[in-house]
């Protein structure tokens, strides 16, 4: 049962990144932009991050500066496309590649060196509920973020008016207008907010997670998989959220297998890509509608409302007003 | 239009290029500034890497620089198949490893005259290449999955394939190493002209070859002009009577073509034997110059050509100066986004939109699918 | 509320979309603004309604100048617009969609919401369930759920845009119900937009006329069709004749067919086409008519059933293969579905030339392009990008593109959007290839439409079939029921 605990807490820790990259992600799609550049972002962010705090000895400030990097990154995407009119997807591909070479261009002299984390804090009584207090209870502040990140992502996009108007916006941006919220603002505000938020978690790798900084990244190929976890979670925060710590799981399931038995280590690399094709095929289309057909009438529809994954409508797209 | 608007729209296109140039050159030296090097003696060091003596030009450096430009344009003239076609064929990268993989295949496994073994390697190299390209293809068409994560999956597959490859089944009993298979067989390899200006002639015409076959089949084929209806709306071409499922499929396959012949070049080659990162990021340049070519494959050679130039030229810079090589990624990234803003800034400027890129959302729910066309 | 509009002038590229118009709107009144499409009535309405900003002119609420540059700014002036295709969200909640653009806090009021909510749709006799989604409701409901929304923000001028074009019968009898209600117990100032006379007459206190961006009538009820009709024409267009063509052989035949999308579903389908047959589909949106029309193209593949054309079996080909077959089909969408931007004239031309094959012959294709123009009248040169046409020439290169002298016809509202005297030509080619023995199969929004091209009308509704053989023994308000419903339980029951 400890041993239990001990691995689904590691788990859950080991998922913050990915939870907080794919939530800012969220967030920032659920708008109407794609921040496409997060492989990239998170490299630098997490690079920035990790330099910051070993040449302040804070890791605090640290976390703030992979912040702020993610956050440009993402409002340089968002100002090319409302004032420039340039494709999100190019701009994203082109920063993806970018960020990545100037993370290991900049970060060449701060390799593999020890530098200031963020210490494990455990919350007073929770961490002593048996079971839960050790999978939930006993981390760094960056996974108790992570759960408020969920849960305010949530509340705010469901329950409060500037949920409403940033579903909108996303969803179709002349009806957003017609209710008096101003589009393009709203278009910058959260896809900072979602860019600050991959750039938190770039950080979070290189100060908590996986300590460090190395050449190549240890992180690489996260933020493909977070751009992925958001298609899967159908741009709701939990089922998100959800899907980033099944990847979680299942990775760590995949290593513990090759641990125990003398299968390649190849193969352990190969899960999460492969993973990455089956869910994707699961949740797109074809698949899912021939499954559902199969099903009784009366659970079709509920099995479409949580499988099915429907993109912002306005994905991508541009807004004028005529 | 009257001559004079012309002329001044002529005028701040020059503008804004040389301006996007000067920014980009501008943050360069900025970064290099930021590491602790001098930016004067870095693209000193990047122009003699290239072959640039004051005395006139090394051979062997230029070759350097030619053998770049080889893959490079073969993926990027594949890249302008799959760019018209509105497909974003990230997995390009995979697609040139597999080529690699397929013509490593032949070479180890088969043994035959040169003239004979070597175009079979190419032919196989293609296949793999196209393989990989249609599985890319099949998987958006008929699951769903949107190309650019197909692709990003693919790639990182290739790349996992080839490692297992090298350390495993490819390995001598003996024992050898891991980053690379044992040197492939004498007739298995691409001949340089000469040793001191180690190019290969057969590689030149291929690039020429493709250049033509590229050109010719966007302007004058049914098939071309398919490809940029579907590129520009899949279903008005899919209403207008093309195949689309089929012609995405193609397309992605046929940039897979091209992007194998650069693998199999760098492994028959570059290399001579089959080592892990064989596309070394080629095929993500080749997206960088269709990025700044659009589907104008005249430009291709030429903007293909200056990034090789840019990638030769900084190999030497880990040696000079303990700078880490991926200088020239940053410049080459900073330099097309700085022509993407520019050209945003020209249509501003002009009261107009210029868009030339795909203009699909990569999200998985978006099939293009024949079947789903109807909605 | 009374509102006032002066002298407002708005152009459009060339295009002089109102010019001079001035007009007053008393309280407790019901105004009809009547025009054909392209008159400038929309125009008008959505400057009135702060979507659009007039050139120049002045607009006085209650005798006081008022300016605001948005749609929430004229609310707060008291006007709301009802689009014709609602602005709503479509995976909005009803009761969501309600609540967003209140001027609430941070939290809304849920609670509050709803039972304002409960409480409006019961006075004027609305179905409409808070939980549900935006996507599940019918055009009607999502035309009753912004009135109320606009209601509730207290807006004292309502205006409708064409609100009875794909409704129900029984849907615009509660709709005119409530409006009457709205002016004559509260004292609203409603402006109904239509161009379609009958709706008018029957609603409004008072009529104006727009043409061709001005202002060219004005009348207090009653006054006689006749007189509206000169307003609104100049002169009354009849519509091309056509005599009905003895049919021939079955071109197009369904058995057995079940299609399915989301929303509906049409089972056990059995229909047969014969040549020189226009066969029309009436119904609401989503109501099962796209899905016939789609599985009989190959677009969309039958979960059961057979498609024959011309007695060749095709189910499950491509839809490639039903254009090879002789089958035509135009859908909905202009530049969406058939028209490829970016793509010049003499591009699109040769993708559908069956001469063109592996190379192009690109003299001969401007050849064609050139004949094409001249023979169709359209106004563009053969490398004009294809956007750059007008949505009439855009119409007419549709109609040019499609085969010379199909088996069938499959359109999907032909006329949808274009102007009297454009829907009059795309009729007179449409009924020119039908008297080569061109079978017709086609959807509109339009009952009138439907009625008077039809040798055989489909209605749909809720995926279920009634067939109405004689069209000419049938009324507009009998086929409105029927789309509605009211009709099908009927035959249920007997």
């Amino acid at each position: 049962m400890d041993e239990l605990a001990r691995i689904l807490g590691s788990i859950v820790s080991n998922a913050t990144p990915l939870v907080i990259a794919s939530i800012g992600e969220t967030i920032t799609e659920r708008v109407g932009v794609v921040n496409l550049s997060l492989d990239g972002s998170i490299a630098l962010a997490a690079m920035v991050g990790f330099v910051t705090a070993y040449l302040s000895g804070n890791a605090l400030l640290g976390l703030l500066a992979g912040t702020v990097i993610g956050m440009l990154i993402a409002l340089l995407i968002v100002v090319a496309n409302i004032e420039l009119k340039q494709d999100q997807v190019a701009v994203g591909f082109v920063l993806t590649l970018l960020a990545a070479d100037l993370a290991q261009f900049l970060g060449q002299d701060y390799t593999r060196i020890p530098g200031p984390t963020f210490p494990t804090v455990p919350i007073p009584v929770l961490a002593d509920v048996p079971f839960l207090g050790q999978i939930f209870f006993r981390h760094n502040l960056l996974v108790y973020f992570s759960f408020v990140l969920l849960f305010g992502t949530w509340f705010v996009m469901y329950r409060t008016r500037y949920g409403l108007a940033l579903r909108a916006v996303g969803e179709r941006p002349a009806t957003a207008f017609a209710r008096g919220t101003n589009v393009n603002r709203t278009r910058y505000f959260y896809t900072a907010v979602g860019g600050a938020m991959v750039g938190l978690a770039g950080a979070s790798y290189a100060l908590a997670i996986k300590p460090g900084w190395a050449n190549p990244p240890v992180m690489r190929g996260d933020g493909w998989i977070a751009l992925a976890i958001v298609i899967f979670g159908g741009w709701h925060p939990f089922r998100v959220a959800f899907g980033a710590y099944l990847f979680a799981g299942l990775r760590a399931l995949a290593s513990t297998i090759q641990q125990q038995t003398d299968l390649p280590l190849v193969l352990v690399n190969a899960v999460p890509w492969v993973l990455m094709i089956l869910t994707l095929l699961l949740v797109s289309g074809g698949f899912v509608e021939r499954l559902i057909r199969v099903a009784p009438g009366p659970v079709q529809r509920v099995l479409r409302n949580f499988l099915r994954s429907e993109p912002p409508a306005a994905l991508g797209a541009e807004f004028s007003r005529e | 239009m009257s001559d004079g608007r012309l002329a001044s729209r002529r005028f701040l296109g020059v503008a804004l290029t040389l301006g996007s140039i000067a920014a980009s050159l501008l943050l360069t030296a900025l970064i290099i500034i930021a590491v602790g090097a001098s930016p004067l003696e870095v693209f000193d060091k990047i122009w003699q890497g290239i072959g640039m003596k004051p005395d006139g030009i090394d051979p062997g450096r230029f070759a350097g620089v030619v053998n770049f430009w080889i893959p490079l344009a073969l993926a990027s003239f594949g890249l302008v198949i799959s760019f018209t076609a509105g497909l974003w064929n990230i997995g390009v990268e995979g697609q040139m490893m597999f080529g690699a993989i397929f013509a490593s295949w032949v070479a180890r496994e088969i043994f035959l005259p040169s003239v004979l073994l070597v175009p079979l390697e190419l032919i196989a190299a293609a296949i793999g290449g196209a393989l990989w390209g249609a599985l890319a293809g099949v998987l958006k068409t008929r699951g769903g999955v949107h190309e650019i994560f197909g692709g990003v999956a693919l790639n990182n597959l290739a790349s996992i394939y080839a490692i297992y490859l090298i350390a495993g089944p490819w390995q001598p009993p003996e024992g050898g190493s891991l980053q690379s298979t044992a040197p492939f067989q004498e007739a298995a390899l691409l001949q340089p002209v000469s040793s001191g200006f180690r190019v290969s002639l057969l590689a030149l015409v291929l690039v020429a070859v493709a250049f033509v076959v590229v050109a010719v089949a966007l302007r004058g084929t049914r098939w071309g002009l398919e490809l940029k209806a579907l590129g520009k709306s899949p279903r008005s071409a899919l209403l207008l009577g093309v195949a689309t499922d089929r012609n995405a499929v193609l397309a992605i396959a046929a940039c897979g073509a091209f992007a194998g012949l650069g693998g199999a070049f760098r492994v028959l080659f570059t290399y001579g034997s089959m080592r892990p990162l064989v596309s070394g990021g080629i095929g993500f340049l080749g997206l960088l110059v269709v990025l700044l070519t659009g589907t104008r494959t005249i430009w291709v050679p030429f903007v293909s050509f200056f990034f090789a130039a840019i990638l030769a030229g900084s190999t030497r810079l880990k040696i000079a100066l303990q700078l880490d090589q991926s200088l020239a990624g940053v410049v080459q990234g900073i330099l097309v986004l700085m022509v993407i803003l520019a050209n945003g800034v020209r249509g501003r400027m002009q009261g107009q939109v210029i868009t030339r890129l795909p203009e699909q959302t990569p999200t998985g729910a978006q099939p293009q699918s024949e079947e789903a066309a109807s909605g | 509320m009374s509102i006032e509009v002066r002298h407002i002038h708005k152009s459009f590229g060339p295009v002089h979309a109102n010019n001079d118009i001035s007009l007053k709107f008393d309280d407790g009144r019901i105004y009809g603004i009547l025009g054909e499409n392209g008159a400038g009535k929309s125009t008008l309405m959505k400057i009135l309604s702060g979507f659009y900003l007039p050139d120049s002119g002045e607009i006085f609420v209650d005798g006081k100048p008022v300016h605001y540059t948005d749609p929430q700014g004229a609310i707060e002036a008291g006007i709301g617009m009802l689009q014709q295709d609602p602005l709503d969200i479509g995976p909005f909640t009803v009761l969501e969609n309600f609540v967003y653009g209140r001027p609430d806090g941070a939290l809304p009021d849920w609670q509050a919401a709803r039972e304002q909510l409960q409480q409006l749709s019961a006075r004027f006799h609305f179905d409409l369930n808070p939980d549900v989604t935006i996507e599940r409701l019918s055009i009607g409901q999502r035309q009753q759920l912004e009135i109320i929304r606009l209601l509730a923000l207290g807006v004292r001028v309502l205006i409708l845009d064409e609100p009875t074009t794909g409704i129900s019968a029984l849907q615009k009898s509660v709709l005119f119900g409530s409006l009457k209600r709205l002016a004559k117990e509260d004292g609203l100032t409603v402006l109904f937009v239509s161009h379609k006379l009958e709706d008018v007459l029957e609603l409004c206190d008072e009529v104006a006329v727009l043409r061709l961006g001005r202002l060219v009538g004005q009348a207090k009820l009653p006054v006689t069709t006749d007189e509206l009709v000169a307003m609104m024409f100049g002169q009354e267009l009849a519509p091309p004749s056509h005599e009905k063509v003895a049919p021939g052989d079955v071109v197009l035949e369904v058995r057995d067919l079940t299609v399915a999308s989301h929303r509906v579903t049409v089972e056990g389908l059995n229909l047969q086409i014969r040549a020189g047959e226009v066969v029309g589909l009436a119904g609401l949106d989503g109501s099962g008519q796209e899905l016939l029309m789609r599985a009989s193209v190959g677009l969309l593949k039958p979960l059961k059933g057979r498609v024959l054309i011309n007695g060749q079996d095709m189910t499950g080909r491509p839809f490639r293969a039903f254009l090879e077959a002789g089958v035509g089909f135009g859908a909905a969408g202009r530049l969406e579905e058939g028209l490829v931007s970016g793509l010049t004239l003499t591009e699109h031309f040769a993708l559908v030339d069956p001469e063109q094959r592996a190379w192009i012959d690109w003299e001969r294709a401007r050849a064609v392009t050139e004949e094409r123009i001249n023979h169709y009248n359209i106004y563009g040169r053969p490398d004009s990008p294809i956007e750059t046409l007008s949505g009439g020439n855009q119409q007419r290169v549709l109609m040019a593109l499609m085969p010379s002298s199909p088996h069938i016809l499959v359109l999907e509202h032909p006329t949808r959007g274009l102007d009297v005297e454009s829907a009059r030509w795309i009729w007179e080619q449409i009924l020119a290839r039908r008297s080569e023995g061109t079978a017709v199969l086609f959807t509109s929004a339009d009952l009138d439409e439907i009625m008077t091209y039809s040798d055989r009308i489909l209605v749909f509704y809720a995926g279920q079939v009634t067939e109405v053989t004689e069209p000419e023994s049938t009324t507009v308000e009998e086929l409105g029921h029927l789309i509605g419903g009211q009709g099908i339980r009927k035959e249920a029951a007997a």
